[in-house]
């Protein structure tokens, strides 16, 4: 089986190149089937994988690329539990997202060229999981990047659309400096970036060896860039200019979840940096409630689902931060799955309203659009965390191991999902609920085709008994899923010596708790936006000061212009004309002035005057002698 | 032998060039160097894999003075020297046919090409600063005869300067010289044995000489200014062949003629300049975030990028000198590609101002996916040519010193945010006035571009190809410190 | 040769010194092309004097085959300074040598 899973890559890559090089010589359906059809196989051929993996790792070389004396790198792929989880994740929900495409994208000019875009980006994004080192996870991770700028800005008349994916690119490359310098001294201190090196060295370091924090804080660094956390989390939510399939696939269900797998992947070096761990849970936890806060108050469908997007991610790395790596993985995954449905669902809500995107324009959209409606509703079930949903095992594995690790961590993290639930709730009340604020006689709102609905309803199975992987113990499962990535995270999860002191009993208290303030925000919400019929207010009306910091993102994209792109721009001003114009030119330009000078001095001995000169030349001579025989 | 070849054919063909009728002016040069390249690739495939210099050749030249014709190819002449044949058939492809007294333009391309390929495979002092000097003359005239409307101000300072460079260089080449063993000799191995021989100090100053004439041609910060000026006002070929090719003069001089011959003086001013090195990346970054003329901005940005080389070659370690002769090819086909789009651009639309540029992609889908790809390319996005190079380059200086290392990657972001502005403001977006009935690329312009893109993919994919040419003889440099 | 070893040395250095200032004299103080040309030559003869006085009284013909060398030189440069001075003559019915000025810088 191992030897074909190198090939579950190259078939998007193959899907890729036909479609990009044929482009619009290709009829549409024929690039729409070449594109999910390619897809299809890498599922079918990621599905072996999973089945025969059964806990051990295996390499498949493939062709050196680098190397220089000690130095190498190769196209090596590893395949493992962890790896195998993203293949599905990756595959199945790219697929199921590629076929919905069919349906979003059918009407654009740009069709074939969107499906080779997307196909490249699940190459990249394979790339990302399946290499087998540091380097070549940063090849896939650059070109996830790139697809992402590709994509963001795919209707590139528009210039927001365009600024948009640029800053994404930009505020990625950020990050992805901090990894790259992670994985410099990687090689300086192992010699290698291979992980089959990496890991057996790294458990022969103290814990809290300082290489190794730097070298995790680094690649953290790289995360923050890439899961949008704060401080690099804004381009996330610009990154919404995409098309909706986009916004599914990349920013939400498979690109953004890179820095978890890479943090999750890198386990056994976290575990020896409690620094690090510290940082990542804090990051993690401080991104999920502040970008929950401001989830509350958008009023663009798509925008509300990347704020939850950003805060979701947060969780996993709080999970990540205090240990719970399988738990992490988790979410990671049934996040895929409720988060990709969210955003499909929106997509289907925008493809029915014709482009309206404002939930003050929509309410009430229950009846016209009924399956997206009950899918919408699973998948804001699991967000919210309500059981059975599935997202609700995952994100309470994360908040016990949090409890354990620090209080403060857990109460910020219901915090969060008590608000998670709200404006989850909000959107679902104001989008379905109540009566439709639109213009109906421009749109007439209608369901969308079967091949936007079955993904919908498919993921819907998904969201609702994909959490049945990962039940606890404690609540009588058999929690599958951290069974079987354990020969993964067991070297790291031994250097840590986690205090597993809180017993059964106390985590479905907690548990109960999570679950009694979620029900208790959904009836708030449930009481302002149906029994009340609030709708939020219109563009420009005052806000009460909370709300209005809240409603303009507490202002950090403005401080971000003020404090470093405007002083840039004008540092390169100054550059430009003073110091290189003025000061170092100057300096060149004087040692010609200089010459100039002199010579208009020296063009007065020249007086045209014979006389002079056989006067001079006289002297001269005498001088010559006098001083000779001196 | 088959190095004089080389340079022999290529003088026949550029002195031939002058006399074929004019309408085939083109065609002639164009074939020639294809047939330059054809024998420059068989050199190259046929290259064994060794530190020693191959294909030799050694005439006693200047006998009482001990300079000899001696000329020879190494892992590193290889690869250099096959970049300028391979590029220099697409910059005279590239000439529009507009172009008046069009034969001795294209001679002295191919002349210009002799006189670089001299100075890569040139094994004497003496002959290295005679190519040295030959190579400037050609490009001298494209820029005065073809240039903008500042162009004799410009080339003259442009010429002073280098000139002025290239003196310290000779001072620094006679006193090693006058150094050598009794029967004094220009020969490579007897100024290495000569320059070893010195004393820390002496070290130290001729290594600033020399500094001056390779820090200039390349140029690095603070020696850069005569660059964006000359690069702007030449002709398209002539800044092709300027940063393409004739910069690498500059890096290849420091590689092998600076040193390895003085290694005391590297000890002593690697940090210095290392970080004057890394200060360009930094600086030349930011001053590229608002140019509005193309191809002023390139001619920033190619600062920041050699920058990024002159600071790897610095730190002196396998990793710096691999990426800098691989960062070398790949920043010679990637500006070579960026300034060819920018000749398409200008000749289409009459002008290079970005802000008056957009929605190219509208209607040249083409020359906007091959901009793109290139644009990856100089930004080093992997499997593409820029990263190898990037990446080596980095980790040598992060090795050298960590804090220069850290310092040097900010290329990444800065290149990403001004390419990306570049990309953006000039293909996205709508039509403007001036990029309304923008055409396609046409056949001519393909030739050229296609082969510039499937050596960005190339390297980036295979960088290994080239590596292992080279790795050989920096392992013997290295040793030979 | 005798003979000419009869007059002492220094009596010749002295006579060439002093037909050497007369020269320097005529050349800085007269204005008149010709008298300057004149006047050079009689420097470079009164050189020529002291080289075949020293030639005599060193018994080394070097000395005289330079002084024949000398007037060679000499011939040539008078030729090429008369021609010039034809020219300038022509051009500016005056051999007066101030009205060269024309090379001021």
């Amino acid at each position: 089986m191992n030897q074909y899973a190198a090939l579950i890559p190259f078939f998007p890559l193959a899907g890729f190149v036909i479609i990009g090089l044929m482009n619009t010589k290709l009829p549409k359906n024929v690039a729409a089937i070449l594109a999910c059809g390619m897809l299809l196989i890498s599922f079918c051929l990621s599905l072996g994988v999973f089945m025969n993996i059964s806990g051990q790792s295996n390499e498949v070389q493939l062709a050196p690329w680098i190397s220089v004396g000690s130095f190498s790198a190769s196209f090596t792929f590893l395949l493992d539990p962890l790896s195998s989880i993203f293949l599905m994740i990756i595959t199945g929900v790219g697929f199921l997202i590629h076929v919905y495409s069919v349906g979003y994208m059918h009407d654009d000019e740009k069709h074939n060229i969107f499906f080779a875009y997307l196909n490249l980006f699940v190459f990249f994004m394979l790339i990302l999981v399946l290499a087998s080192s540091y380097l070549l996870m940063f090849v896939g991770w650059e070109g996830v990047g790139l697809c992402s700028y590709l994509l963001i800005g795919f209707w590139f008349k528009n210039k927001s659309y365009n600024d948009a994916a640029k800053k994404a690119f930009v505020m990625n490359r950020i990050g992805d400096l901090g990894f790259l310098l992670g994985i410099i001294l990687l090689f300086i201190t192992f010699g290698s970036s291979d992980y089959h090196i990496i890991f057996p060295k790294a458990q022969g370091f103290m814990s809290g060896d300082g290489m190794i924090t730097a070298i995790t804080l680094l690649l953290f660094v790289g995360a923050i860039g890439k899961s949008a956390q704060i401080p690099l989390y804004t381009w996330l939510p610009d990154a919404m200019a995409g098309p909706t399939p986009v916004s599914a696939l990349i920013h939400a269900a498979t690109m953004v979840t890179a820095g978890i797998y890479m943090v999750a992947r890198s386990g056994i070096l976290y575990a020896l940096a409690p620094v690090s761990m510290f940082v990542v849970a804090l990051i993690g936890v401080v991104t999920a409630v502040f970008a929950a806060s401001i989830a509350l108050t958008q009023n663009d469908i798509k925008k509300v689902l990347a704020y939850s997007t950003v805060s979701q991610l947060g969780y996993m790395f709080l999970g990540l931060g205090v240990g719970a790596f399988s738990a992490s993985v988790f979410h990671v995954m049934t996040h895929a799955f409720f988060k990709a449905l969210l955003f499909l669902g929106a997509g289907s809500v925008i493809h029915g309203l014709a482009g309206e995107q404002d939930i003050r324009n929509m309410g009430g959209l229950r009846k016209k659009l009924p399956i997206t409606f009950l899918t919408f509703l699973v998948a804001t079930f699991a967000i919210a965390g309500i059981p059975p949903f599935s997202g609700f095992f995952s994100k309470d594995e994360i908040l016990a191991h949090a409890f354990t690790s620090n209080k403060l961590f857990w109460v910020l993290g219901v915090i969060g999902s008590m608000m998670t639930a709200f404006y989850m709730f909000r959107l679902l009340f104001l989008t379905f609920y109540g009566t439709y604020r639109g213009n109906e006689h421009k749109v007439h709102a209608h369901e969308s085709p079967k091949v936007m609905t079955i993904p919908l309803i498919i993921l819907a199975i998904l969201s609702t008994i994909g959490g049945f992987v990962g039940v606890p113990e404690s609540l009588g499962g058999s929690s599958q899923i951290s069974h079987f990535l354990d020969p993964v995270f067991k070297p790291a999860q031994d250097k840590m010596m986690l205090l597993e002191g809180s017993s059964s009993v106390s985590e479905v208290a907690l548990m109960g708790i999570t679950v009694a303030v979620v029900l208790a925000s959904i009836l708030l919400a449930w009481y302002l936006y149906i029994s009340r019929k609030r709708v939020p207010a219109a563009e420009g009306a005052r806000l009460p000061a909370l709300q209005n910091l809240s409603y303009h993102k507490y202002y950090i994209d403005e401080i971000y212009t003020a404090l470093i792109t405007k002083p840039l721009d004008k540092l390169s001003e100054f550059f430009k004309n003073i110091v290189d114009n003025k000061l170092i030119d100057g300096i060149v330009n004087l040692s010609g002035k200089a010459t100039e000078a002199v010579s208009d001095l020296m063009r007065f001995v020249q007086t045209g005057n014979v006389d002079f000169y056989l006067l001079a030349m006289v002297i001269g001579i005498a001088c010559i002698l006098f001083f000779k025989l001196m | 032998m088959e190095t004089i070849a080389l340079l022999l054919i290529l003088f026949a063909f550029a002195v031939m060039g002058l006399f074929v009728p004019i309408r085939y002016g083109n065609r002639f040069a164009f074939i020639s160097s294809l047939i330059v390249f054809a024998y420059s690739l068989y050199l190259f495939l046929t290259f064994p894999i060794s530190a020693e210099y191959q294909y030799v050749a050694d005439y006693s030249w200047v006998q009482s003075l001990g300079i000899h014709f001696k000329v020879g190819i190494d892992g590193i002449s290889i690869l250099l020297v096959m970049l300028t044949t391979f590029l220099t058939p697409l910059i005279i492809f590239s000439v529009r046919k507009s172009e008046p007294r069009p034969r001795a333009f294209y001679s002295l391309i191919l002349f210009m090409e002799m006189a670089l390929i001299g100075v890569f495979v040139s094994m004497d002092g003496f002959l290295f600063y005679i190519f040295w000097e030959i190579a400037l003359i050609p490009i001298y005239f494209i820029c005065l005869l073809w240039g903008g409307k500042d162009r004799v101000k410009i080339t003259l300072k442009f010429f002073i300067y280098t000139i002025a460079g290239s003196l310290f260089m000779l001072v620094a080449l006679i006193y090693l010289y006058l150094h050598t063993p009794a029967q004094h000799s220009f020969d490579i191995s007897a100024l290495y044995a000569a320059g070893k021989s010195l004393d820390p100090h002496a070290q130290s100053i001729l290594f600033w000489f020399f500094f001056l004439a390779f820090g200039i041609k390349m140029p690095v910060f603070p020696l850069h200014t005569w660059q964006p000026d000359t690069y702007t006002d030449a002709p398209t070929q002539g800044t092709m062949m300027l940063s393409g090719i004739m910069l690498k003069m500059g890096i290849y001089g420091l590689i092998r003629w600076m040193i390895p011959m003085l290694p005391q003086g590297l000890a002593q001013n690697a940090e210095c300049m290392l970080w004057l090195a890394v200060a360009g990346i930094i600086y030349a970054g930011i001053i590229a975030f608002t140019q509005k003329d193309m191809k002023r901005l390139f001619a920033y940005s190619s600062i920041a990028h050699v920058g990024l080389i002159a600071a790897g070659i610095f730190a002196f370690n396998g990793q710096g000198l691999q990426g800098g002769i691989i960062q070398m090819l790949s920043h010679g086909i990637n500006v070579v590609g960026l300034f060819f789009i920018i000749d398409i651009i200008q000749s289409r639309t009459g002008t290079r101002n970005i802000p008056s540029l957009g929605g190219i992609r509208l209607k040249a889908p083409y020359l906007a996916t091959v901009f793109a790809i290139i644009m990856l390319g100089a930004i080093a996005l992997p499997l593409t040519d820029g990263f190898p190079g990037e990446f080596l380059l980095i980790s040598g200086v992060f090795k050298f010193n960590n804090i220069a290392g850290a310092v040097a990657g900010f290329t990444i972001i800065i290149g990403a945010v001004y390419m990306l502005r570049t990309y953006q403001n000039s293909m996205l977006g709508e039509t403007s006035v001036e990029t309304d009935n923008f055409t396609d690329l046409t056949m001519t312009e393909k030739t050229v571009l296609i082969p510039i893109v499937i050596m960005v993919i190339l390297i980036g994919v295979w960088p290994n190809l080239f590596l292992k040419v080279s790795e050989p003889a920096i392992m013997k440099l290295l040793s030979g410190i | 040769m005798t003979d000419l070893k009869a007059i002492p040395l220094d009596w010749y250095i002295l006579l060439s010194s002093i037909l050497f200032c007369i020269g320097i004299m005529g050349v800085l103080f007269r204005r008149n092309a010709i008298i300057i040309f004149m006047s050079i030559e009689l420097m470079l003869n009164a050189v020529n004097l002291l080289l075949v006085a020293f030639s005599a009284y060193h018994n080394d013909a070097a000395g005289q085959v330079f002084v024949f060398f000398t007037m060679a030189v000499a011939a040539a440069e008078i030729a090429v300074g008369l021609a010039i001075l034809i020219v300038v003559y022509r051009n500016t019915k005056s051999t007066d040598i101030d009205v060269l000025n024309r090379l001021k810088g």
